[in-house]
């Protein structure tokens, strides 16, 4: 199911929190929202579910115009990134909730909520109260609930936000492994742009409620259309009067580079290795390399060292 | 040199803390003893004709005869007045604090939903029965709804003129029980129940409804205590001795005879019968609570 | 919410509380005044309702403090410390409230009147209880106890300990972190407790009215001086009149609280 946005405008007072977007988003494909805070993503997702209506522009459901169709008919799932769970309710009640207003049959509904259970691997859990599970697992059963009306399009709003970091890696994988599995249109909304990075096909990026680039995320990455963007999707910093990525630069002997200095600070992280470098006209810039090249090439504070880009060669 | 603090200073502030928490809390024991807990005492021993008997020296009370005159008791609270009083404020209790919750869920609602001119003055209006002094509401209420009435209605001596005093007096207990709980609502709960089909009705009973349920009958069981104690308000409108005498009135007119015996046993009976109202809905309420939390 | 729906909820609601409320507030003021304003101040100047409002002051002025100090108390103790039968103590506070204040003045007279348990060794000391000013107090001091501590408690449990912690570990003694740490961050609910306190305390009229016997001049409250001029003598607007009285009080009181209500959610978004 595809969506099309056309022109969508939203005033709260006298912002406009989204400010005329337009953006077509693929059948089947999971889409990456992503922008800084007060970019307007979270809100244009409410405007896709219908929980907010534009003052502007349309949207487009695979050819269907909802958007003065109240959340209730439009066929949407979603995710809120504090889960919403009905506190009240059981896991399968949750899970089940869409289906009994939609008065199915106990046994259809049973029977969808035991096979979405064990989708989102929760079966032994179905009698627990969401006070007694964890956030993660939380989460699952919301996008578990969502699933269950087997909607057209399937809308997270920064689903993964309020967890810890291992967990919002493990989920990031499995929500990646269950789209794969299901095909479901998928918009998500993020700040993350690691999250956005590894599991999106195709990435739309906001600021100050307009739409900046979009296209696949590597292609965002490495061309960049805006110094916002090259900043917000990876780390950049300067180098001869440009912004490049600090892994494209290199360090060698003093004689090999196009720039001289000293090293200042390393900081190891992991895998990963952070170089400090103050060159000779005044101005510092970073390095990023692996730590086997670190220790290869001997590196310690104070040290003078030649800076180049990768790939370039002295001739 | 290093300034280390020596041990003495810290002494004093060490033992300070349960020298003060100990002496007030013997201050404070004290003080209720004096004011409820004595009383109390005092009161249902002589409702059930508590009597104590010392063999031998009286602190030796493994050697103390304790009896309990149910007898008296019983006979007190059987009275064919008290028996009609007693049930009379009960049934009055149950519909009031019922009618209440209901209306409770919806004032509170539109105070925590709705925008409107003159919110500010329904908001103020619903604390004012529980500030104004009972004898006032009672003065105002048979004035307004009794015999010399200006919207013409009679309610003097009625059970309708009761309930009115007591919906006025309950009202703001069923309402503030309630009312921020509903405005502490998670917003995205009732949009989750949105995108998954539900409509406005459906989402407040299946989704509203059972978060606010132990505010509800927390507030149920506050009102209801209140209204069957209620004396104030209804004395007047209550005029003589009848079909209108509530169980507060009967005891106050037992007091009035010199009667206190019987006195202690009707109020014996009463108290129990609120204890037990407050324990249970306080149970149910929590055990809500702990499944929604 | 659909428009119609709201509308009509909206006016069942403004129905329902307008008549159970609004129409006895007005009716109230209407006929306090029905017989000019000279006849309203001729009635609330009278010897006996001055002195029954003096007396009602006089009861509140001792009431008010105690239960406030009790309550402040008593709160400290409940959210900052445990000890065996801390629950015991919680329940101990909401029984006055939970009872019909006729069966609080029963009790008071069958504990320390003479027909009572103390009555006759309090009389050898000069100390009566029945048809006194000080049974009345005792029997205002039961009815109006837990409204500060009720309103304490549930401010000392939100704001934690954290900063009583940190001011320990900046060298404060426990005394002065009561008094510098403790006491200001609860000053808007003290304030609430104390208004509603002083509320209960100028209301009451069924404790009281049992205690004191009703006596003219000396034993009577501003309550039980309203309730006399309708019941015994059936003077209606000195009935009236005195019932304005206390229902000004009251609103003052109603003003107040509405005041601190606003303050108290504009503390509490500051610090959100």
């Amino acid at each position: 199911m595809s969506i099309s946005l056309k022109h969508l405008t939203k005033h709260y007072n006298t912002t406009a929190a989204v400010d005329d977007v337009s953006a077509e988003i693929a059948h089947g494909s999971l889409t990456a929202v992503l922008g800084p805070s007060g970019s307007g993503k979270s809100t244009l997702l409410k405007l896709i579910s219908g929980l907010e209506s534009p003052d502007e522009g349309t949207v487009v459901i695979d050819g269907d115009d909802v958007t003065k169709l109240d959340p209730r008919y439009r066929d949407i799932g979603f995710c809120f990134q504090h889960y919403a769970p009905f506190r009240h309710m059981n896991v399968a009640k949750n899970v089940g909730f869409g289906l009994k207003v939609r008065k199915r049959s106990a046994k259809e509904i049973d029977a969808r909520v035991r096979e979405l259970l064990a989708l989102v691997k929760l079966e032994h859990k179905a009698k627990s109260y969401p006070a007694q599970l964890s956030g993660g697992e939380r989460q699952r059963m919301a996008l578990a609930r969502a699933l269950a009306i087997e909607p057209r399009v399937l809308l997270l709003d920064e689903p993964f936000g309020a967890l810890d970091a291992v967990v919002r890696a493990e989920l990031r994988v499995w929500l990646k492994e269950l789209h794969t599995q299901l095909q479901v249109t998928t918009v998500l909304v993020t700040h993350d742009q690691q999250e956005a990075m590894e599991v999106a096909d195709q990435l739309i990026v906001m600021r100050s409620g307009r739409v900046v680039q979009s296209g696949h995320p590597l292609a965002l990455y490495e061309r960049p259309s805006s110094s916002f963007v090259h900043e917000f999707l990876g780390p950049t910093t300067i180098f001869a009067g440009e912004v490049i990525r600090p892994h494209d630069l290199e360090l060698v002997s003093i004689y090999e580079g196009t720039h001289k200095g000293r090293i200042t600070r390393i900081v190891l992280l992991g895998f990963e290795a952070h170089v400090t470098v103050e060159l000779s006209e005044g101005t510092t810039t970073w390095i990023q390399l692996s730590r086997n090249e670190l220790s290869k090439l001997g590196l310690r504070v104070a040290l003078l060292v030649g800076v180049r880009r990768r790939g370039d060669l002295d001739d | 040199m290093s300034p280390a603090p020596s041990s003495w200073r810290r002494w004093p502030s060490r033992l300070s803390l349960p020298l003060l928490a100990g002496g007030g809390g013997a201050l404070i024991v004290s003080y209720l003893s004096l004011i409820v807990l004595i009383p109390i005492a005092a009161l249902v021993s002589h409702g059930l004709s508590v009597s104590v008997r010392t063999n031998g020296t009286g602190l030796e009370f493994w050697r103390w005869h304790v009896s309990i005159g149910l007898g008296a008791f019983w006979r007190a609270v059987t009275a064919v007045g008290a028996r009609k009083a007693i049930w009379l404020s009960l049934w009055l209790s149950l519909s009031v604090a019922s009618i209440n919750a209901v209306m409770g869920v919806a004032i509170a609602w539109v105070l925590v939903r709705d925008r409107f001119i003159g919110k500010g003055l329904l908001e103020a209006s619903i604390d004012l029965p529980f500030a104004l002094p009972t004898i006032v509401a009672g003065v105002v209420l048979l004035a307004l709804y009794g015999a010399d009435s200006p919207i013409h209605v009679d309610l003097f001596e009625t059970w309708m003129g009761l309930m009115m005093a007591l919906l006025f007096v309950t009202l703001p207990f069923s309402v503030r029980a309630v009312q921020p709980v509903l405005a502490s609502l998670d917003p995205e709960i009732e949009a989750a129940a949105r995108t998954l089909g539900a409509g406005g009705v459906r989402t407040f009973f299946l989704v509203v409804l059972p978060s606010l349920w132990p505010a509800v009958l927390g507030g149920f069981g506050l009102a209801f205590a209140r209204a069957i104690g209620e004396f104030g308000s209804i004395s007047l409108i209550a005029g003589g001795i009848g079909r209108t005498t509530t169980a507060s009135n009967y005891v106050y007119n037992l007091t009035q005879g010199f009667l206190w015996n019987d006195a202690a046993s009707v109020s014996t009976a009463l108290l129990l019968i609120s204890l037990f109202v407050l324990i249970s809905t306080g149970v149910w309420s929590r055990k809500y609570q702990r499944r929604t939390l | 919410m659909k428009n119609s729906r709201r509308w009509a909820l909206r006016g069942v609601v403004l129905l329902y509380v307008g008549v159970l409320v609004g129409l006895p507030v007005l009716f109230l003021v209407l006929k306090a005044f029905s017989h000019g304003l000279g006849a309203f101040f001729a009635e609330i100047t009278r010897p006996e309702a001055l002195s029954a409002l003096k007396l009602s002051l006089e009861v509140a002025a001792v009431a008010v403090p105690v239960n406030t100090v009790i309550g402040v108390g008593a709160a400290i103790l409940v959210t900052r410390h445990h000890f065996a039968g801390k629950r015991f103590l919680d329940t101990i506070f909401d029984v006055p409230v939970a009872i019909s204040p006729v069966i609080i003045g029963v009790a008071l007279v069958l504990a320390y009147s003479r027909i009572g348990w103390f009555g006759a060794p309090l009389a050898t000391w000069g100390i009566r209880v029945l048809f006194t000013p000080l049974g009345i107090a005792l029997a205002t001091m039961a009815v109006s106890l837990p409204y500060v501590l009720r309103s304490i408690v549930p401010v000392l449990l939100e704001i934690g300990t954290d900063q009583e912690q940190a001011a320990r570990t900046l060298g404060a003694g426990r005394l002065r972190v009561f008094w510098h740490v403790t006491l200001p961050s609860i000053r808007w609910a003290v304030m609430y407790g104390v208004t509603l306190t002083l509320a209960r305390t100028l209301g009451e009229f069924g404790a009281v009215l049992v205690v004191s016997g009703n006596i003219s001049g000396v034993t009577q409250t501003l309550p039980i001086y309203i309730f006399d001029s309708w019941d015994q003598r059936f003077d209606v607007l000195g009935s009236y009149a005195g019932a304005l009285v206390l229902a000004l009080m009251s609103t003052l009181v109603l003003a107040v609280l509405a005041l601190l209500r606003r303050r108290e959610r504009k503390l509490s978004v500051d610090l959100a």
